[in-house]
């Protein structure tokens, strides 16, 4: 049994009367794909912000690595090293991909030029930029001075991913990367994850694309009336049960215990 | 655009920069670069009325409009700042005004002239200050917030003093001083400081993180701030360092006229988002240039003098002006379209 990364115990958020995760689990192994599964409104947005650090839990508690962690914004997250690409990819269009790589963590010249003026290295980070594109085995982009506004949505998704790659050292988010894109994009996307897996990198993948997340997913956690109503693995289970369960068609099976952690 | 990422990085791994094929690279920079439209507009413009008028190529003429240039320049740097963030500034305008009468009333009263300058520059400041925490804490609209300051500082600035305030020879005077270039053009200490500030803001909007965080806020202030960036701080220091370049601007119009009152430059306003607008600088926010306000601001002033010199009444410039605007803002628009 592999160690487990990320973890949330009992997490309870309410907004006014509704109640958007009552005493909700989760978690999350080093290195594999964990998607995150379930009907609109079952509050599985609600639970993985919690875990981003968007939102604030009224009740219950995150651990990172076995440690307590209490976000108060997406930016302590990510300093803690989990990164979240979102659906609306985060981008500012009019700049170029390396300088949204590096947005809001610029790499600052050295010396005075940098400490002192904040005179930024864009040499460096397009250099670095370049490597992290050649590390996930990108090469759909062509120019990493191209503005993000020329690129396709599918480009966009992979320079959001990199980015998400390139500063994610614990855990990688993913909020429906795929949505938004055709076939061929969507398989980019895809591979894209596992090879951010295979350098030990757990993904957590939130998807209403079932297909996809039995062809990526080592497990999948399927949310339901705003908790965890199980985790399966997707060689146990065909899709239609997968969806049965998460619809209330088909009772959820226990967590077996090779796949619990 | 030849050359995947790994050829680039395979071919040039010293000088990343020239990714691609330099051609290539070239060319799209040219269709890029932001400050080469007004520039062009700019060249086109002197050279028809050189050839066209009598007077216009003058050194004399040609100093003038430098001259002229000064206070709605420096005014257009603010603007441009804050309408790279997406905002808009409806009260620079007024804040140098009244930062004016301060400083004029201040040095005729007996402040040493320095002290008077500093007192002056640091209201607009803080005045800019005032519109920045509005905008970035309460998080209201900036058209809004800047016109209700337009008209609280108009007022004020009436009830401050009604006349005409002089002031001495002196410090405050001094940037209408200057030398001559080649032994005949005039170049005063206020073109040489507006050329200083164009030059020291272009640097921080393209070489630093602040720039960067500018540009982003500007784009994309939600992306801004899933990324780390303080947007509300970015904001408030845009605010504070329009402010301060508006009080810089009140030291210029000293540099043009030793008086001053509430009525001066009553279009100063317009007369930046005009600049700014020509200047290629997107009022949607996150794209422009701080150089391109400033050759905006040139290209009116150039368009005023030459259409004197050629003889045609004055409102027809105001016309001209106005095309001119609108014609931007059309550019504009059809370069985001086709971006998205």
């Amino acid at each position: 049994m592999s160690e487990t990364v990320l973890e949330a115990r009992n997490i309870v958020k309410r907004y006014g009367h509704v109640t958007a995760v009552n005493s909700a689990d989760f978690d999350l192994r080093a290195g594999e794909v964990l998607a995150v599964i379930g009907d609109n409104g079952a509050g599985k947005s609600s639970l993985i912000k919690v875990l981003s650090g968007d939102v604030i839990p009224d009740a219950g508690e995150v651990l990172l690595e076995g440690q307590q962690v209490h976000f108060k914004s997406p930016h302590d997250a990510q300093k803690a090293g989990i990164e979240t690409v979102y659906q609306d990819l985060a981008m500012a269009p009019a700049l170029d991909i390396a300088t949204n790589l590096f947005l809001g963590r610029e790499i600052k010249r050295k010396g005075p030029l940098g400490s002192i003026l904040r005179m930024i290295d864009t040499k460096e980070m397009r250099k670095q930029s370049r490597q992290q594109m050649d590390e996930l085995g990108i090469t759909t982009l062509q120019s990493i001075t191209q503005p993000v506004d020329s690129l396709s949505g599918g480009q966009r998704q992979t320079v959001a991913v990199a980015r998400a790659a390139a500063f994610g050292r614990k855990v990688v988010i993913m909020d429906e990367p795929t949505a938004a894109l055709g076939v061929r994009e969507s398989k980019g996307v895809l591979d894209l994850i596992k090879r951010i897996t295979s350098s030990g990198i757990p993904v957590v993948l939130i998807s209403h694309d079932i297909p996809a997340v039995f062809e990526v997913a080592d497990r999948i956690h399927i949310h339901r009336l705003g908790r965890r109503a199980t985790v399966v693995r997707p060689q146990d289970h065909t899709m239609n049960e997968v969806v049965g369960i998460m619809t209330g068609a088909l009772p959820a099976p226990p967590i077996r215990e090779e796949v619990a952690s | 655009m030849a050359g995947s990422l790994k050829t680039a990085e395979e071919e040039a791994p010293e000088a990343p920069d020239t990714s691609g094929t330099r051609a290539a690279t070239i060319t799209d920079h040219i269709f890029r670069n932001p400050v080469l439209g007004p520039l062009g507009a700019l060249v086109i413009l002197v050279i028809g009325f050189s050839i066209f008028t009598d007077n216009f190529a003058s050194v004399d003429n040609t100093s003038l409009i430098l001259q002229q240039s000064v206070v709605v320049g420096t005014l257009a740097l603010g603007q441009t700042i804050i309408i790279l963030t997406g905002g808009i500034d409806l009260a620079n305008g007024a804040i140098m005004v009244l930062g004016s009468l301060v400083i004029a009333r201040l040095a005729s009263g007996g402040t040493g002239d320095f002290g008077a300058a500093l007192v002056g520059v640091a209201l607009c400041g803080v005045l800019g200050l005032i519109s920045g925490l509005i905008i970035s804490r309460l998080g209201l609209p900036p058209f809004i917030v800047t016109l209700g300051m337009l008209t609280i500082l108009q007022a004020t600035s009436r009830l401050y003093t009604k006349e005409t305030v002089l002031v001495d020879n002196g410090f405050l005077t001094f940037l209408a001083k200057g030398g001559y270039l080649f032994g005949q053009f005039q170049i005063t200490f206020g073109v040489v400081v507006v050329l200083i500030s164009v030059a020291v803001l272009h640097f921080s909007l393209t070489r630093t993180s602040w720039g960067r965080h500018v540009y982003a806020v500007g784009n994309n202030d939600l992306a801004a701030k899933r990324t780390g960036i303080n947007v509300r701080r970015v904001l408030l220091s845009v605010y504070v360092l329009a402010g301060l370049l508006y009080g810089l601007a009140a030291l210029q119009a000293f540099g043009r006229s030793p008086a001053t009152s509430p009525n001066i430059f009553p279009t100063a306003n317009l007369d930046t988002i005009t600049a700014v607008v020509i200047g290629g600088t997107s009022l949607f926010g996150g794209r422009g240039t701080v150089l391109g306000s400033y050759l905006g601001a040139l290209i009116v002033l150039v368009l005023q003098s030459g259409l004197t010199q050629a003889g045609i009444d004055p409102l027809y410039q105001n016309i001209v002006t106005g095309v001119l605007v609108i014609a931007a803002v059309a550019l504009d628009a059809v370069t985001r379209r086709k971006a998205r």
